[in-house]
């Protein structure tokens, strides 16, 4: 990708709805309140909207209904489905798109009822008979935990990782989201509790998962130029990779290195900066492994001391790297897709809108998307004016 | 019959094969690697020419994981994935031992089952020569 694109576009406005519970609301209905939200933050109107971007499990054609419920004709609109990381890679779309002039705001938004909406049995039945996975399927994988559990053994295996080690990515979550009051589960947690909680498919328990909630998240992006008449303080795009090798767990090359060890580098090369220069980090957590993957595949450590990393309150408040600080997946919320979370969280703490869980003079904000089963990744920086 | 790929695809050749007790998987005839799972294009160097052939049925559990589930819908099981002798990984399960003792590393052999009607691919632990 061409290293120009550091800098040139910006988040001016970010919204988020129905999060945790959206009983009695449709996904349209919260993905509408999250852009109405994002659009309010940038100080523009549904008018000013001329790119539109969404992925959907649900469906079919995601894009035109968002347009048609908006009432936005977009000249420029996109719908890469790649999983939970859609949402970051639809920021190197809509960033191509902007900087070609195809268009000058992009909103991208994201809903999802899959806690509390209804008929949610009969639409896995039919996504499983619509895309068997043929090879996989007949073994039964409770997915995705199985095929998280199979790199988490592995892990484990090849590098002496330790279910401790894993609870602390979940206690760490756990004690970000007890500082911010919008996290769904805020109840103390122990490294014990994890180690005693139910066994899902081993090693990983359900303190080890993700939450199952509802939620919407929203993201209008424009050109540095514009970027700079915003009300609120804008997120700068520094750089972003993006990277997948694989859909099914089973056609994963090493379940130790992900493809985050392509997207990492790519973001910090356009950006032009090191690990070490990042402020606060928000990694896709659908499960504990993923958070030590990823901080091994993106460089925060080596390859295989991604456990002790995160030991000993590292990366909890007041460690020694912030992670995760809305309390993540784990612990905030996980409508299904929650990669549009991470840059939501990222441009917060860029704006110091953070309130307790703020990390102070953030500056520099990672944001990492996943999808399927550790199968799509993508890495995102961010950065203040001060930044550029 | 299409010169360039065959009539019939290799999803439901595979899958025939498996409800005849026969296990295969494909070489690719221009790079020599063998694949899995059967596909018309080779996914190392992109050619047409993949062949069958019969793999040996040796592999070694690469990981492994207990599904917990209650005792009322069939209780626990394991899916593992084995690396085969050949190359290739895929998705199965370990049979003819103790869920909690499947290990990775542990060297095991394919098995072709009859369950709920469907051929199924297993591997049980290999017990040395036959």
């Amino acid at each position: 990708m061409n290293p120009s694109l550091r800098g040139s576009t910006a988040i001016v406005g970010v919204g988020l709805a129905g999060c945790g519970e959206a009983t009695g609301r449709s996904e349209m209905e919260i993905s509408a309140e999250a852009s109405w939200k994002a659009l309010a933050d940038a100080g523009l109107k549904m008018s000013d909207i001329d790119g539109l971007i969404t992925a959907s499990v649900t469906n079919f054609m995601p894009t035109l209904s968002l347009g048609e419920y908006l009432g936005v004709r977009p000249r420029f609109s996109d719908t890469n489905s790649i999983g939970g990381s859609s949402f970051v890679s639809h920021l190197i779309t809509a960033s191509m798109a902007l900087n070609y002039g195809l268009c000058n705001n992009v909103l991208v938004s994201y809903g999802s009822t899959q806690r509390t909406g209804v008929g949610r049995a009969e639409q896995g039945k039919m996504k499983s008979a619509l895309d068997p996975l043929v090879y996989e399927a007949p073994y039964k994988p409770f997915n995705p935990p199985t095929s998280y559990a199979l790199a988490t053994a592995r892990h484990m295996h090849q590098y002496g990782t330790t279910r401790e080690q894993l609870a602390a990515v979940a206690v760490a979550a756990r004690q970000w989201a007890q500082l911010n009051p919008e996290a769904f589960t805020r109840d103390p947690l122990t490294i014990e509790e994890v180690l005693k909680s139910r066994m899902i498919s081993d090693p990983l328990t359900v303190r080890d998962c993700c939450l199952v909630t509802d939620g919407a998240g929203a993201y209008v992006l424009t050109r540095a130029d514009r970027a700079k008449a915003a009300p609120r303080p804008s997120a700068y795009m520094l750089g972003v990779g993006a990277a997948h090798w694989h859909r099914q767990i089973s056609s994963m090359p090493d379940l130790t290195v992900t493809a985050a060890s392509e997207s990492g580098p790519a973001a910090f090369a356009m950006a032009g900066l090191k690990p070490g220069d990042v402020d606060v980090v928000e990694l896709y957590d659908a499960f504990t492994i993923n958070v030590i993957l990823f901080l091994e595949d993106l460089g925060f450590c080596k390859k295989g001391e991604g456990g002790a990393f995160v030991s000993g309150g590292n990366i909890a408040p007041g460690g020694k790297l912030p992670v995760n600080t809305n309390g993540g997946g784990l612990s905030c919320v996980h409508p299904g897709m929650y990669g549009i979370f991470t840059m939501i969280e990222a441009v917060r703490q860029l704006r110091h809108d953070a309130g307790e869980r703020q990390v102070k003079g953030a500056e520099v904000a990672l944001a990492h998307g996943n999808g399927g089963v550790l199968s799509s990744q993508v890495t995102a920086l961010f950065g203040t004016a001060a930044t550029l | 019959m299409s010169a360039e790929f065959p009539d019939k695809g290799p999803e439901q050749t595979y899958f025939d094969a498996l409800r005849a007790g026969r296990f295969q998987i494909q070489k690719c005839g221009a790079c020599a690697k063998h694949i899995f799972y059967p596909r018309v294009l080779c996914p190392h160097c992109g050619s047409n020419q993949v062949e069958w052939v019969a793999p040996s049925g040796r592999g070694s559990v690469y990981s492994t994981s207990i599904v917990r589930r209650k005792v009322d819908a069939g209780g626990d099981y394991n899916v593992a994935l084995i690396d085969l002798a050949e190359g290739p990984r895929l998705m199965s399960r370990v049979d003819g031992i103790a869920l909690d003792q499947i290990r990775i590393g542990m060297q095991v052999q394919a098995k072709v089952l009859t369950e709920a009607d469907k051929p199924l691919l297993v591997f049980v632990p290999e017990t040395g020569k036959p």
